[in-house]
């Protein structure tokens, strides 16, 4: 079993934080995984991705041909990565700010409206957090609870609210699936 | 991040270094974490020269000493690299290549090789080249390359590229054996005993070739006793990718998809670049007769891959310069051609 996530998204919307905290559940779940970031010249409002890797073996390439699951924050990310994912693959579009759709057909899209959730939450910027909860919901392997811990690991210290606010957010997005 | 922390674990005691992208994770943990060791120092020195030399200095001293850079800072620390090879010194040096040549791009490359294999600097020398293919080898290969430098008392490259450089993955740190390296190399002040010089000036000819012949001597025992790699799906494999580093973990990606419809394609991997394992890729070739070199450049160390194979078999090239990381399915089409014109007269050698 071998699954590759791409999470895409702005630069700014937190996608290298739920991926890079994504990756780390997994490890405490007990898979194998890969961590590979896109880096550039980037800034802020550019685009940024990264790729997960999770699997029960050894990983033979980080780098993902055909990702089974895409979370596309904006619409440049669905418009890159609708031509890559895995045919029977799955995409996670935060609709809110989002109107690009793919045009597959022999993909599931599931549309997250994350901005208004976590506005309803207290914090618009919470959007990153919602969409893994989304993301986990689909993809089972990491139990929640493994994944908020190593949230909050790697946040660290930061205050008791934040760490309130995310797991609420969560919850709204693993609720929002089915 | 992993090199800094396996380094001081190794007991690196000295990192001196310049910014550059896509390396600066490493120099940022050394800035941070150098300091929390007894006796660590930390130097975000004024250019990359300057950084190898304060190396030099360090190394000198007895100290086991690091610095790092990507590709155009690694050609300005020749310089420095060539010195420490005339001296006998020992030091790591981490090389993150990225897209070249000139100032290039910031994306990962392998078009360093030449440079890091053939010695780089000028002069009769080599370094010893180490290439990391994953987290857990970035961190057990720069224990190691600490402990060949201080052997052999010649500097040691991890050789690695932007995309090693960012990636994570869960890794294991092991136990650091303890050092072992006689204080006699070491210049902390003779007091009253004899004083002690190294130099890397010798003059009279006569006895420079002296030293370039001791030096080759070295060289031959290190590559005698040193070479590693991996075999990776080589049982009854019809065709032999050889590749290292990224291009090698793409590699692996590629067989496990080509292995689904049928295709036997093993990988062999150069774990050190110098020396080659000229030997065992030697013998792979009594049995295989088709080999495929794929780098992220237009063709390095498929020099080294002939010159091991000496018209014994087939061999191709597949090339991605400047940046460019294939994906796993990209470089599978790539090799299922290359695998239906196996064994067929006139291919490129």
């Amino acid at each position: 079993m071998l699954v590759k996530t791409i999470f895409s998204g702005f630069g700014g919307q937190g996608v290298m934080m739920i991926g890079y905290t994504f990756a780390h559940g997994a490890m405490n779940a007990g898979y194998h995984v890969t961590y590979l970031p896109s880096y550039g010249a980037e800034v802020r409002g550019g685009t940024a991705n990264c790729t997960v890797s999770v699997a029960d073996e050894e990983i033979a390439s980080p780098v993902a041909s055909e990702p089974e699951y895409v979370v596309a924050m904006n619409n440049p990310s669905v418009q890159t990565f609708q031509n890559r994912i895995a045919s029977n693959g799955i995409m996670l579009i935060n609709s809110s700010i989002t109107d690009a759709r793919p045009n597959r057909k022999d993909i599931t899209v599931y549309e997250i409206p994350a901005g208004e959730i976590a506005e309803k939450i207290g914090n618009p910027r919470a959007s990153n957090v919602v969409m893994i909860g989304a993301l986990l919901k689909k993809i089972g392997m990491i139990p929640p609870e493994t994944y908020l811990n190593s949230l909050e690991t790697i946040l660290g210290d930061k205050k008791k609210a934040v760490a309130e606010t995310n797991r609420r957010a969560f919850a709204a997005g693993y609720d929002y699936l089915k | 991040m992993l090199i800094g922390e396996a380094a001081i674990r190794a007991g690196c005691r000295f990192y001196a270094g310049y910014p550059i992208t896509p390396q600066n994770e490493l120099t940022e943990y050394m800035s941070e974490n150098m300091r929390k060791v007894k006796d660590g120092i930390f130097i975000q020195s004024e250019s990359e020269i300057a950084a190898i030399h304060m190396v030099t200095g360090a190394s000198a001293a007895g100290v086991r000493a690091m610095t790092s850079s990507s590709s155009p800072g690694i050609s300005l620390k020749q310089d420095g690299i060539s010195s420490l090879a005339a001296c006998e010194l020992p030091a790591v040096i981490v090389n993150m290549m990225r897209g070249g040549p000139g100032l290039g791009n910031i994306a990962p490359a392998q078009g360093d090789y030449f440079q890091a294999t053939r010695g780089g600097g000028h002069g009769d020398y080599r370094t010893i080249v180490l290439a990391p293919a994953s987290c857990q080898e970035l961190a057990d290969l720069t224990m190691d390359a600490f402990d060949l430098a201080d052997e052999y008392r010649n500097p040691a490259i991890i050789l690695a590229d932007g995309m090693m450089g960012q990636m994570m993955e869960p890794t294991v740190f092991k136990k650091a054996k303890p050092r072992n390296y006689s204080e006699s190399f070491m210049l902390r002040g003779a007091g009253k005993g004899k004083s002690k010089i190294i130099k890397g000036l010798v003059l009279p000819p006569l006895e420079m070739e002296e030293h370039n012949w001791k030096l080759a001597r070295k060289y031959q025992v290190i590559s005698d006793k040193e070479t590693r790699h991996e075999a990776f799906n080589l049982d009854n494999a019809e065709l032999v990718v050889v590749a290292y580093g990224t291009a090698a973990r793409i590699t692996k990606g590629a067989i496990k998809r080509l292995g689904e419809s049928g295709l036997r394609v093993g990988l062999f991997r150069p774990i050190t670049l110098w020396p080659f394992p000229v030997k065992a890729l030697r013998e792979l070739s009594h049995k295989v007769k088709n080999f495929l070199v794929f780098e992220m450049s237009t063709g390095q160390m498929l020099e080294d891959v002939r010159l091991a194979l000496q018209g014994y078999a087939n061999i191709d090239f597949h090339g991605r310069p400047g940046g460019v990381v294939p994906t796993p399915a990209e470089f599978a089409i790539a090799v299922e051609r290359e695998f239906r014109d196996k064994d067929t007269y006139g291919r490129q050698f």
